[in-house]
């Protein structure tokens, strides 16, 4: 059985002193999905930041696919982790939705050529192959959601990591959203406060309580134990 | 305090021009250097940050209300350098977007808000040591200076203002002035009891090349438009004089002048040249002062690095 | 807003819009400059001006009318100094101020309504503009909305709780302009944070490129000759 994620005693405390992680050991198979429930502030996203190298431990190990998170490995990492944040704002960051989705190949070193392939492909993928030339700005939440995922798609992932992906997305937008998750290969992280749409896509979560895992089991026992 | 194209004589944004380009370039790489790579998104968030700010009323009494220009918060948090590029990255997309300000006036509106405004703001800032009236005098002479510059360009460039409109104007900055600063201030402190150490605590005069730079290029400024204005025959006799200049100075005078110099070519042909001369000059002298300038620095290292954390 | 307008004026596909940015912004410079040595004299060559931007702005497949009325959003400042020119005796300058000014509005409107920002700022990089410098102001405009949105949804609820904003004294406007600025640099970090997560390693790669073509320099170069010409004839 091979983990795509293995976390070990991950600690991590914030500069001010508050701690974020408590001792979390996690693990995760290739090409399995995970929903990660748990109250706001609980240390989802804390989590996720680790599993990319955004953040580092304070304490513990976190490897990913194989790879010890250290600097060496941090490039390789990175492009094997695919974080899809929150905000699609701040994801989008480049003038135009082509030039945007290849910026993650070109940035590990691809040629504008190969990138530009890369790029059409998982616009492709993500059924936004039309908009290749338009603007971020001229998007609608879920077609900037959908670009958001292309952009981390062009970099060939091997887990998929999304920040409350719901966020924003009026419903036909979230089952559309769904059903392109449920298409993916990749392993899925999913941090999210929407029940109804974890289960869509997996039957499996954990729960996060004040920086620690509190329970991994099914969805339906969280729900039921925890009042969620 | 936009000057837009065709209120400024020639003689007045060409030097502004070639005064401006360099000390950008100059500026860009400083702010690169102290900033690094991964802030661009930061400076160019902030400058967004800018516009969206001038939404926000200040009420000033008598039902009027102020807004903020920012130079001197750009300044107090980026540090000089940075606010710098963030300026003028504000007023380059303002000139283009909004027509709010000319092309060709560009490098004077730079020179006025970006380079004077930002620098001059920070002054009392670092003499003062962050305390609170540097922050509120910074932000009092950075609009001071920027509007009494725009003003004197538009008088050099031949626009008459007569006197009782000069003491009006000049009471109206005072005003301004006292407002930029009380707005600037009142933003500091709420900004301090937000998110303390937000801004950068000036390590002394230690940005001394800043003012260095600021001081050489207003002086290399106000000395250019003098000439130029008060004696237009001074360029002329010097170039004269040393022999070498005399063909250049025909050709970039050319365009500017009253079309009594002419190549000894048919007129229209060698007006049309010198027109487009007098362009391509501008551009090339601005081009290589910045390529000299740049170049004598050490080039960059540290951007390869990537630093971690948030 | 003005600007959405404008955005996407320059997304069109004529003639004009196909044109290499940095042909068109020395084209438009060569104007510029032509229109800023006018003398007092010559009301001829404005209107030459005029209409052959107008007819640039038509063949631009552009709402002739709102450009042109657009371009007017200059003339207060204008105006401001043209009273005061012709206060003191001199009407024939403040006439030129004003035609100046309108001109050479009309001229920038024109650039950019045919030219996407993102295209713009490539064609100043061509001209050897500091890159560093475009990276900035790439962001700026990325953000420029988003920022503004927040800030309007800001007033939106400062304004449903207090009445009016006019009503806000000046500490509430700080603190307004305070939490404008902390979310927005907290934005920024979050951008360099999905920067981060997606390779960047400190320097934003370049992914198009902009040849120049032959025609765009002849484009240039009979703008250019025109231009000058004109101003010569005619002036």
């Amino acid at each position: 059985m091979s983990f795509i994620v293995e976390v070990k005693s991950l600690s991590y405390t914030y500069e001010d002193g508050t701690a974020a992680l408590r001792e979390v050991d996690f693990e995760l198979e290739a090409g399995k999905t995970v929903a990660l429930l748990g109250a706001n502030g609980s240390g989802k996203t804390t989590f996720a930041l680790h599993l990319n190298g955004i953040l580092r431990a304070t304490s513990g190990t976190v490897s990913v696919d194989g790879l010890e998170m250290n600097d060496r490995n941090l490039r390789e990492i990175r492009r094997r982790v695919g974080l899809v944040f929150q905000d699609s704002d701040n994801q989008l960051f480049m003038p135009t939705v082509l030039e945007d989705v290849a910026f993650g190949p070109l940035a590990s070193g691809a040629s504008p050529g190969d990138a530009a392939e890369k790029a059409h492909t998982a616009l492709a993928k993500v059924g936004m192959g039309h908009k290749a030339g338009k603007a971020p700005w001229h998007l609608s939440a879920g077609e900037k959601k959908r670009v958001a995922i292309a952009g981390i798609l062009a970099g060939d992932p091997r887990l998929l990591v999304l920040d409350e992906p719901t966020t924003f997305l009026d419903p036909p937008g979230q089952r559309g959203l769904a059903d392109l998750l449920d298409s993916l290969p990749q392993a899925k992280l999913l941090i999210t406060h929407d029940v109804p749409f974890a289960r869509r896509l997996t039957g499996e979560a954990v729960f996060f309580q004040e920086g620690r895992i509190a329970a991994k089991t099914s969805i339906a026992a969280i729900v039921q134990e925890f009042g969620w | 305090m936009h000057i837009p194209d065709g209120f400024l004589s020639t003689r007045v944004w060409g030097t502004m021009d070639v005064v401006a380009a360099p000390a950008v370039a100059l500026l860009a790489k400083r702010a690169q250097r102290e900033f690094d790579h991964h802030k661009v998104p930061l400076m160019g968030v902030m400058g967004a940050f800018i516009f969206a700010a001038q939404m926000i009323n200040f009420p000033v009494g008598n039902g009027t209300s102020g807004h903020l220009v920012g130079a001197a918060l750009l300044a107090y948090t980026l540090g000089p350098a940075a606010a710098s590029i963030v300026m003028t990255a504000i007023l380059a997309t303002q000139a283009l977007i909004f027509q709010d300000g000319g092309l060709l006036a560009l490098g004077t509106n730079i020179f006025n808000m970006a380079i004077a405004g930002v620098w001059l703001g920070y002054l009392p800032f670092a003499m003062l040591r962050g305390g609170k009236a540097g922050v509120f005098l910074g932000g009092m002479l950075s609009l001071l200076v920027s509007a009494s510059l725009a003003l004197t360009e538009l008088l050099a460039s031949g626009v008459p203002i007569p006197p009782a409109i000069l003491a009006l104007s000049g009471a109206l900055f005072v005003v301004s002035a006292v407002i930029e600063g009380a707005i600037t201030l009142a933003v500091v402190q709420a900004l301090e009891r937000m998110q303390p150490g937000v801004l950068r605590q000036p390590k002394g005069l230690n940005s001394r090349t800043g003012l260095v730079l600021g001081a050489t290029s207003a002086a290399l400024a106000a000395a250019g438009i003098f000439v130029a204005s008060t004696r237009p025959d001074g360029i002329e006799s010097l170039a004269q004089r040393t022999g070498i200049w005399s063909r250049v100075t025909t050709v970039f005078r050319a365009p500017m002048a009253d079309y009594q110099t002419t190549l000894a070519i048919t007129p229209w042909l060698g007006r049309s040249l010198a027109g487009l001369a007098g362009l391509a000059l501008v551009y090339v002298v601005c081009l290589v002062i910045s390529r000299m300038l740049v170049a004598s620095r050490p080039p960059l290292s540290a951007a390869a690095t990537p630093r971690e954390g948030v | 807003m003005r600007h959405v307008r404008i955005d996407r004026w320059s997304r069109g596909e004529s003639y004009f819009h196909t044109l290499h940015a940095a042909a068109k912004l020395v084209a438009a410079l060569t104007l510029l400059l032509c229109i800023a040595t006018l003398s007092v004299r010559s009301l001829v060559c404005c209107a030459v001006y005029l209409m052959v931007l107008t007819v640039s702005v038509k063949a631009a497949r552009l709402p002739v009318g709102r450009v042109l009325l657009s371009a007017s959003a200059v003339l207060p400042f204008a105006v401001c100094f043209a009273i005061i020119t012709a206060l003191s005796g001199e009407p024939d300058r403040a006439a030129m101020l004003l035609i100046r000014g309108y001109l050479s509005s009309l001229t920038a409107l024109l650039l950019i309504s045919t030219t996407p920002m993102p295209d713009l700022l490539a064609g100043l990089e061509w001209l050897r503009a500091p890159r560093f410098l475009v990276q900035v102001m790439q962001f700026l405009y990325r953000y420029l909305l988003v920022l503004i949105e927040e800030a309007g949804a800001m007033r939106d609820a400062a304004e449903s709780r207090a009445g009016s904003v006019r009503s806000l004294a000046v500490r509430q406007a700080a603190g307004a302009a305070g939490v404008l600025f902390v979310r927005s640099w907290g934005r920024a970090q979050a951008i360099h944070r999905a920067m981060m997560a997606r390779g960047f390693e400190g320097h934003i790669p370049r992914f198009r490129e902009f040849p120049l073509q032959r025609s765009d320099v002849a484009f240039t170069l009979v703008a250019a000759a025109l231009t000058v010409g004109f101003r010569t004839v005619l002036a």
